[in-house]
């Protein structure tokens, strides 16, 4: 008589010997919580991708200056330092303001740090109104300068317009596109992969085909097509959902070979031919043993193409065929930094990109981690 | 191997036949035909617009006719070698990239040259000292080049090499050799100005295949054979270069398949922030200004080049490796 706990727990690797108790009765999703912990980088990235998300919800109160007000008197400031230390005396955090010198013979700017202008930071100060989410309106901001001061941690762009604010709002847009872009993505290769896999024969053969022509394209230049395509006198919501779905259009393919190949292995696996001998139809042995048999790689191969649709949007956005002005995105705010230039003469306009190395680095730390503990029995 | 190739050359058929058809549907995206918006463009910078020239151009693109006919029209044209006027340079679209094609499989070319001796390297070094600081060192920077988006990283070079050396790096020709013909000292010249592109659009690729070399060559490490071979007394070098190298390089022929495509797709980008040369500020501009002549044809170039490269790659591992041949 074959007890069902010793069964698992001996098939069990040895370094789980330990644990066998807890690990025989474990759920399959909490073998995998505890496989990617041990990951310690995937972790900490899921907190930085909590961050980063958690900013882009909370943009405009997070905000201390509206992204479009262009402040004429900082124009192409630098950073501003925050301090504490005034006259050997520690006060509540403030800045200094700036006195602005201009060389006619150049029409550059030069910005000076000038100690008789003080701005106190205060928190939940009022500021800009705004509605949080469409749906609560208020003044509130995390920080402020007090009256009618500025504030600009990152400094200002070419126009006068606050860095972090425009960052934080950028992050809405350049965040959420790689989220909607998998969305659609997974739709496409779960179906796509899925028939291909299920019916097999000349359909699969064709769909194979299909995929590695459109994977032999060079994405870019074809990226670059459809963008250009997109009508200029279009809505902004519309162009941003025409380059989401222009930038998903080759992501569903990796997605859609992992879906087949596992398709095609579980389809002859022991317990998915018990399932179907005791007449089950089809549809309810996906939905009940495949779907959760494959689910964790798929969420795998999800995670590890978000960055590539966050890079293309930038790419596409900075060549000024994506997204455009006023829409803010990671890579309009690049458009700023497009030569040499204006990158020596502004440096700190370059700081997007700071922001885009942490998320896509991000997403391939936490990818990495899934693909690790996708399959926990491994 | 000869079965093989020709099975391979005839597999490219529907590819290419794909390929076609995207890009003319590319081109035949914007609304009206190209020829209307070429009017409309002459019309407002008020020069005159020939009539009979625009009739007898619209005979020869069948503009009036369905779509399958005007797509013959333009693809049987393609074959032969008229890949049409640019309409925004007024010349056929064959003389405008030339050259520029040639360079951009010329960098191609060399790009994924330097991205193979580099990660051949450096995955053979990380995967020896495995965990060493070389090693975190290593995969660190890899990491950093795969998140840093290409044009970035021109910008950034470029910066440096302008606040370090005082020197602008833009371009593939200092302003003396721009336009002259072909000489040494020309050739010279472009080997000067190259090697920033090409770190610029290896960088990506190299970070991924560092991670595939080193991976491969720990598991083949562990293998007995190699733990028998270094038990037995062989040096440490050929214990690793006479078989387990030559096991683990197998599967870096089989990347040129995806390396191609990134590393086109990498030019076109990083040559419009460098202002190079070569198809990518070309291909950039007739999309910017609508010339879908010109994008059309470039962007069926383009993916003709990756599609002959990869068949390049593929034939190259069915003679490393007899395996494919027979599958």
């Amino acid at each position: 008589m074959a007890d069902p706990q010793v069964e698992i727990g001996r098939s069990a690797p040895a370094e789980e010997a330990g644990q066998t108790s807890t690990y025989a009765t474990a759920s399959q999703w909490q073998l995998i919580r505890r496989k990617f912990r041990r990951h310690r980088l995937a972790v900490v990235s899921v907190w930085v991708l909590v961050l980063l998300y958690g900013m882009a919800l909370f943009a405009q109160f997070l905000s201390p200056h509206d992204p479009f007000e262009f402040n004429d008197k900082l124009v192409g400031a630098p950073p501003m330092r925050v301090r504490i230390v005034e006259d050997n005396k520690l006060q509540r955090p403030f800045v200094y303001g700036y006195k602005r010198t201009v060389d006619f013979a150049t029409m550059r700017r030069y910005y000076e740090v000038d100690p008789e202008t003080k701005f106190v930071i205060r928190f939940f100060a009022k500021g800009f109104s705004y509605e949080l989410w469409n749906l609560f309106p208020t003044d509130r901001h995390l920080l402020a300068a007090e009256d009618g001061g500025y504030l600009h941690l990152l400094g200002t762009d070419r126009l006068g317009r606050d860095m972090v604010a425009r960052i934080l709002y950028g992050a809405r847009a350049s965040l959420s596109i790689g989220l909607v872009g998998v969305l659609i993505s997974f739709v496409l290769g779960l179906v796509i992969g899925g028939i291909s896999g299920l019916v097999g024969g000349v359909v699969d053969d064709v769909i194979q085909r299909l995929i590695e022509i459109i994977r032999s394209f060079p994405t870019i230049p074809l990226w670059m097509a459809l963008a250009a395509i997109v009508p200029k006198e279009w809505p902004q919501l519309w162009v941003y959902f025409g380059i989401t779905i222009i930038v998903s259009l080759i992501g569903w393919t990796s997605l859609a070979r992992v879906v087949r190949g596992k398709f095609l292995s579980l389809r002859d696996d022991d317990y998915v031919v018990a399932a179907r001998l005791s007449g089950g139809g089809n549809a309810w042995i996906i939905r009940k043993h495949l779907l959760p048999a494959f689910a964790s790689h798929v969420i795998a191969s999800l995670t590890l193409a978000i960055p590539a649709m966050i890079l293309a949007e930038t790419a596409l956005s900075f060549l000024g065929l994506g997204l455009r002005q006023p829409f803010i995105s990671w890579g309009v705010l690049l458009q700023e930094a497009q030569n040499v230039r204006s990158v020596a003469l502004m440096p700190w306009v370059f700081t997007p990109v700071l922001f885009i190395i942490v998320t896509v680095l991000a997403f391939n730390f936490v990818g990495d981690g899934m693909r690790d503990a996708a399959d926990p029995y491994a | 191997m000869a079965t093989y190739i020709v099975r391979r050359v005839f597999y490219m058929i529907p590819t290419l036949l794909v390929i076609s058809f995207l890009s003319f549907l590319i081109m035949q995206a914007p609304p009206g035909d190209f020829l209307t918006s070429y009017i409309a463009e002459l019309s407002a910078s008020g020069e005159q617009v020939d009539l009979e020239l625009v009739e007898s151009l619209r005979a020869t693109y069948g503009l009036d006719e369905p779509w399958y006919v005007q797509y013959w029209l333009w693809i049987s044209r393609f074959v032969r070698g008229d890949f049409g006027t640019s309409f925004e340079w007024n010349v056929p679209v064959r003389e405008l990239i030339g050259q520029r094609l040639a360079l951009t499989i010329f960098i191609s070319m060399l790009t994924l040259l330097f991205t193979w001796i580099v990660a051949l390297a450096i995955g053979v070094y990380s995967a020896v000292y495995q965990y060493s600081i070389g090693d975190y060192i290593v995969t660190t920077i890899g990491f950093l080049g795969l998140a840093t988006p290409n044009f970035m990283l021109a910008l950034i070079l470029m910066y440096i090499a302008f606040q370090v050396f005082g020197i602008s790096v833009g371009g593939l020709f200092s302003p003396d050799y721009t336009n002259a013909p072909w000489t040494w000292g020309k050739f010279v010249d472009l080997m000067k100005h190259v090697w920033i592109p090409v770190i610029v659009i290896g960088t990506a690729g190299t970070a991924s295949l560092i991670r595939v070399m080193r991976a491969n060559l720990l598991d083949e490490l562990k293998k007995p054979y190699v733990v028998t071979a270094q038990a037995k007394g062989v040096p440490a070098w050929r214990a690793l270069f006479k078989y387990p190298f030559r096991v683990a390089i197998n599967p870096f022929l089989s990347t040129i398949g995806w390396l191609l495509p990134a590393l086109i797709s990498g030019d076109i980008i990083v040559s419009v922030v460098l202002s190079l040369q070569t198809t990518g500020p070309l291909y950039y501009r007739a999309l910017l200004s609508q010339d879908m002549f010109l994008a059309g044809g470039l962007l069926m170039l383009l993916a003709i080049l990756t599609v002959i490269g990869t068949l390049l790659s593929d034939i190259l591992l069915a003679w490393v490796d007899p395996r494919v041949r027979y599958e």
